[in-house]
């Protein structure tokens, strides 16, 4: 079974490509996926009407105990029958139905197929949740199918409404079948109904299930959606919403009918909203124009009295019931097909301008007719078959109460009845010749291949009707599994001799009549007795209810106000944590002044320097008074014992400051005060609080701090294991590898913001260099040789803005810093340093020959892009994660290889070094990014006199 | 443990200064309050770590006498994010001067917009308020045709061959 539904899976993803090599012929092929699963479900009968079951169990997620479980019974083998038997033959009408060239066919033919195997695994499945995850499916591609392209509007709110209101059935009845699933101690649908267990969770379980299938069946006061959705194409209305998608709520009923229709609150929801929905469909179908809209309701009517047969729960109603929904499927495509060729040849489907065409169109005529005399329950067609079964069961039993069966019986009749009255305004409406309107000519008559859909399934449904007791045993065997009401069971068949159900038939079928023949002082009266509120109309306020109410959520908290945000944030980090911090914290019970007295001192500047930085208006003094703590810190780092982290800070907060200054060059130098005072005051409030609340939290996580430190076993770990002495470091690389590699792949996408807001487009590559034959130029203009001999690029600066100091000094250092980085990095496992610390040193290098020479000096300084760095960087560390996990050992785990090498003597080789060379390179990137955007690419557009880069057309508001 | 004084007052002194920047509208005083709350958040966690000791080095010093390593390989990655972020910011400012003369985190104006809302979507207009060719199929609520049609009402007319052409 598991085969067809990847067959399936696999034709709808190759579907486009066919309708791309093939055009609509792509559908011939396609037909033949379905047509392979009913080839296999019937091959199947023997085995099933032989008492056994076909089961397949594959383990899905074991964790969850949740498997690929199928199971095909009598009840599986009839829907897969339908499902897949009228799926073959709407495949084989769509490859005349639709033009080569319409728009999005491929995506058409592939979310059909794709609907086609989800609805068999929906009735194959075994298992409560896989049945809930084909149920989903199937909406999700009725959604698409409904929606079609998504540019008519009307497509589009007909999709959104039925997937609206056929998910929130879905996810009810997701609650539905665990409750149930808990209750009966099984997910395994076969066991769950053999034993539904008890209890309220059982009985609440089984109301939302049956809230699911409601929806998915198009149930009153849900039923709207399925005229709405006759938006789609018609084939899609003839498989999803007559034969397949919509019987889904039924199958679920009579699947669950044997084990749960005792339950308290079953039949009253089953029969009453079955019975309701009969009627209301069949009412309203008679006041239809539209041939489409009046089956569309005609289909919510028979729907309502599907439901009413196999939710009964008795032997002889399920009998009826599973007849019917054969007799229902065959029925109503092949009237749904009539109509999309009446469509397709004329151009309307309005049953007011249609006339004559069962005189034009001969084999059409009579298709619709077999159909329709299907669907009013006329000897000796399918359809009188099941209704005579329906009846005579009632008649005699088939439910416990006799005043119920008394009820429904009545109900069905006068169901039948209507529907008799809009199955003779079909036929008439679409086939008869009409006063005063003029003959319909069919523009391009249907071809051979057109109709064969539609005869096959009207003959079908003829010889269903004679041959109906060759269904016996398939019926039947499903029957069995519940309880037989009336005195006898009466198998199907086309005679049973005169009985009182055939007197029912008789009167369905003249009130039918008589009511049709009425029909103008009907709509008349149905004109009258119209009520201004609907079912529609009510989905329509709560969504547009629900819209306002979002709109004015949203309005509300959303302010626009940065600052109001974060101060919202703030505001309720100190209500609710300082709240707990205040009542419950466990305070220290002793304090220390400090550790030494020199951080008391360093504390006294960082305060003030942070102080100051509130009420500096001039941009570069605030940014060098940030940079004293910045400073500050690092000294205290110093004193808590952190070499490796006091290095970095002073590292970094030298190339911070070099980099605002880069920008901060373009800015005016002051910022502009924009508070009022109040808010200030406001501001003050907050961030004193905060600051309290902050001092707190570190004062009482030490205190709180009693448990033995994970890192207590790291020296040991570091040097056994990472072969390192430097315990950060090793902490870097190997014990916590995966955090570092998070953090530089947050690096690298830094380095491509900064470089994407200042490059817009065009980022790639590295810094701009100097041609050759600029620098000669400038040479020979200059004449004076020897002062362009430092630095590489400096001859081409304007004299006045070089100095031959830094130039000199750049000259002499720049290669003793760069081999300093790189001894930091080569020796960071065992000492200060590391990757981090190496880079940043190469990054501050490139800052002093850019600031001595310039952006070309720039370029020869690093003629590489930083982007390959970057990329390099990260292939590295990635690459060593990958290379311990081919060599059988963890995702980066460090491997130590020693070896004695002549001359060399005795080398140790870590693998976790090409981890930090990764760091490295890409915290060099990172700093060759930042100059390249802030510093070359700034200077370029000013040099240039380049104004902002915009695109034709792109305009910037002001 | 026992905490110190001073750390705690150093910690709460930076994160005032930092919240109170960063409150701000100017993108600057923004991007100094985070470096100064990045500054503090090293100093709470560092400080979290324990009290000071010997760097932790094997060879320098015995392993009972060293500091908590741990919170100072997260301290040494968050300082060079931070560098990274503000870096970023730095462009951000840079950007929003280049393009409008000005660095201020302004009013969001879609904020506005979505809260002055007064229409909604074409998608969940009701019914009514829209063309009939725009209405979904079977929509009730509506039998306004003229009087005296003999071959009955039909609720809204689909338009001809919206099927599938």
């Amino acid at each position: 079974m598991l085969f067809l539904l990847f067959l399936h899976l696999l034709a709808g993803l190759l579907a486009p490509v066919f309708v791309r090599w093939w055009g609509r012929q792509a559908f011939l092929v396609l037909a033949l996926v379905p047509a392979a699963g009913l080839v296999w479900t019937l091959a199947q009968l023997g085995t099933v009407l032989g008492g056994d079951d076909v089961t397949e169990t594959v383990p899905w997620i074991p964790a969850l105990d949740l498997d690929v479980a199928l199971r095909l019974d009598a009840l599986a083998l009839t829907f897969a029958a339908l499902v897949t038997g009228v799926g073959a033959l709407v495949f084989v009408y769509c490859a005349r139905y639709f033009a080569a060239d319409d728009e999005g066919l491929g995506r058409f033919a592939g979310t059909l197929t794709a609907f086609a195997g989800s609805m068999l695994g929906l009735v194959l499945a075994d298992d409560l949740l896989l049945l809930y995850v084909f149920w989903e499916l199937t909406t999700v591609f009725s959604f698409l199918l409904i929606g079609g392209s998504g540019r008519r509007l009307a497509a589009r709110r007909a999709a959104s409404q039925a997937l609206i209101l056929t998910t929130a059935g879905g996810l009810a009845m997701l609650v539905g079948l665990i409750m149930i699933g808990q209750a009966s101690g099984s997910f395994l649908l076969s066991e769950v109904v053999a034993d539904p267990g008890t209890g309220s969770g059982m009985v609440a379980g089984t109301l939302l299930v049956l809230a699911g299938a409601v929806t998915k069946s198009a149930m009153v006061p849900f039923h709207f959606w399925l005229p709405a959705a006759m938006e789609a194409p018609t084939p899609v209305s003839a498989y999803l919403h007559a034969a397949a998608m919509v019987k889904a709520g039924i199958y679920l009923v009579a699947r669950l009918a044997p084990g749960f229709a005792d339950v308290p609150g079953w039949r009253p929801v089953v029969l009453g909203l079955g019975l309701a929905t009969m009627l209301v469909g069949g009412y309203r179908s008679l006041r239809q124009n539209d041939l489409k809209l009046l089956l569309a309701f005609g289909t919510v009517s028979q729907l309502g009295f599907l439901l009413v047969l196999v939710g009964a729960g008795s032997r002889e109603l399920a009998a009826a019931g599973l007849a019917m929904t054969i007799a229902h499927a065959l029925f109503k495509s092949t009237l749904f097909l009539t109509v999309g060729v009446v469509d397709h040849a004329t151009g309307t489907r309005d049953l007011r301008k249609l006339s004559g065409l069962g005189r034009r169109l001969p084999v059409l005529a009579a298709v619709g007719l077999l159909a329709g005399a299907s669907m009013a329950g006329v000897p000796p067609l399918f359809g009188f078959v099941g209704k005579e079964a329906a009846f005579t069961a009632l008649w005699e039993g088939g439910l416990a109460s006799r005043t119920a069966a008394a009820f429904e019986l009545t109900g069905l009749v006068l169901g039948s009845l209507l529907t008799a009255a809009y199955t003779l305004r079909f036929v008439w409406g679409a086939f008869a010749r009409k006063r005063g309107v003029p003959d319909t000519v069919p523009a391009h008559p249907p071809g051979a291949l057109f109709l064969t859909a539609p005869v096959v399934l009207a003959l079908a449904g003829l010889v269903a009707g004679p041959a109906s007791p060759l269904l016996e045993p398939v019926v039947g065997d499903y029957a069995e599994t519940l309880p037989l009401l009336a005195p006898e069971y009466e198998e199907l068949g086309l005679w049973h001799g005169v009985q009182p159900a055939l007197a029912l038939t008789a009167v369905t079928l003249l009130g039918g009549a008589a009511l049709f023949a009425a029909r103008a002082p009907l709509n008349r009266l149905q004109r009258r007795v119209a009520v201004g509120a609907s079912a529609d109309e009510g989905y329509w306020n709560v969504v547009q209810g629900i819209d306002r109410l979002s709109v004015l959520v949203t309005g509300t908290t959303q302010r626009g106000s940065l600052p109001a945000y974060l101060g919202t944030i703030l505001v309720v980090v100190l209500a609710l944590p300082g709240w707990i911090l205040l009542t419950r914290a466990p305070w220290p019970g002793e304090w220390r002044a400090w550790d030494t007295p020199v951080q008391a001192m360093v504390g006294v500047v960082v305060i003030t320097a942070a102080l100051l930085a509130l009420r500096i208006r001039q941009r570069l003094s605030a940014v060098l008074v940030v940079g004293v703590t910045g400073y500050g810190s690092a000294v205290l780092f110093v004193l808590q014992g952190a070499p490796d982290l006091a290095l970095t800070q002073f590292l970094v907060e030298t190339l911070t400051l070099v980099v605002f200054v880069l920008v901060l060059r373009k800015l005016p130098k002051d910022i502009t005060e924009r508070h009022r005072p109040r808010e200030r005051a406001f501001r003050g409030v907050i961030a004193v609080a905060v600051g309290a609340f902050m001092a707190a939290v570190g004062a009482v996580a030490l205190s709180a701090r009693t448990a033995t430190p994970v890192s207590v076993d790291y020296p040991e770990e570091a040097f056994e294991f990472g072969g390192g002495k430097n315990i950060v470091n090793v902490t870097l690389v190997d014990i916590r590898a995966w955090d570092t590699l998070g953090e530089i792949s947050l690096l690298v996408v830094a380095a491509t913001g900064v470089a994407s807001l200042v490059f817009l487009r065009g980022r790639t590559g590295g810094v701009e260099r100097i041609t050759s034959s600029a620098l000669a130029a400038r040479r020979r203009r200059s004449g004076r040789a020897p002062r362009d001999r430092w630095l590489a690029a400096t001859a081409i600066l304007d004299p006045a803005r070089r100095s031959v100091v830094l130039e000199v000094i750049t000259r002499i250092l720049f290669h003793t810093i760069t081999v300093f980085s790189l001894y930091l990095l080569f020796s960071g496992h065992n000492e200060p340093g590391g990757g981090f610390a190496g880079g940043l040193v190469a990054g501050l290098a490139l800052v002093l020959r850019y600031l001595a020479g310039g952006r070309y000096e720039l370029g020869e300084a690093a003629p590489v892009a930083p982007g390959l760095l970057l990329g390099t960087g990260l292939l590295f560390a990635g690459g060593t994660g990958v290379a311990g996990l081919l060599l059988g050992a963890e995702v980066l785990q460090t491997a130590i290889l020693e070896t004695d090498v002549p001359v060399l003597g005795h080398i140790k080789l870590v693998t976790s070094l090409f981890f930090d060379i990764g760091v490295y390179l890409i915290v060099v990137g990172l700093a060759l990014d930042v100059l390249r955007s802030l510093g070359a690419e700034l200077d370029r557009q000013e040099d240039e006199d380049d104004p902002i880069e915009l695109n034709p057309g792109e305009v910037v508001v002001r | 443990m026992t905490p110190t004084v001073v750390l705690p007052v150093i910690v709460g002194g930076l994160y005032a200064a930092g919240v109170y920047l960063l409150l701000d509208r100017s993108l600057t005083r923004v991007l100094l309050g985070f470096l100064l709350l990045g500054n503090a958040t090293n100093l709470l966690v560092l400080s979290a770590g324990g009290p000071a000791g010997f760097a932790p080095i094997l060879g320098y010093s015995e392993p009972e006498e060293m500091t908590d390593p741990l919170p100072q390989a997260l301290i040494l990655t968050a300082i060079v994010i931070t560098f990274g972020v503000s870096a970023f910011v730095l462009a951000m400012i840079h950007r929003s001067w280049r393009l409008v003369h000005q660095e201020v985190v302004g009013t969001d104006e879609e904020d506005r917009r979505v809260a002055a809302r007064s229409a909604t979507d074409a998608d969940e207009l009701d019914p009514d308020d829209l063309d009939p060719e725009d209405r979904a199929a079977g929509h009730a609520d509506s039998l306004h045709t003229p009087d005296g049609d003999d071959m009955g009402v039909d609720d809204v007319d689909l338009p001809a061959g919206t099927g599938a052409r």
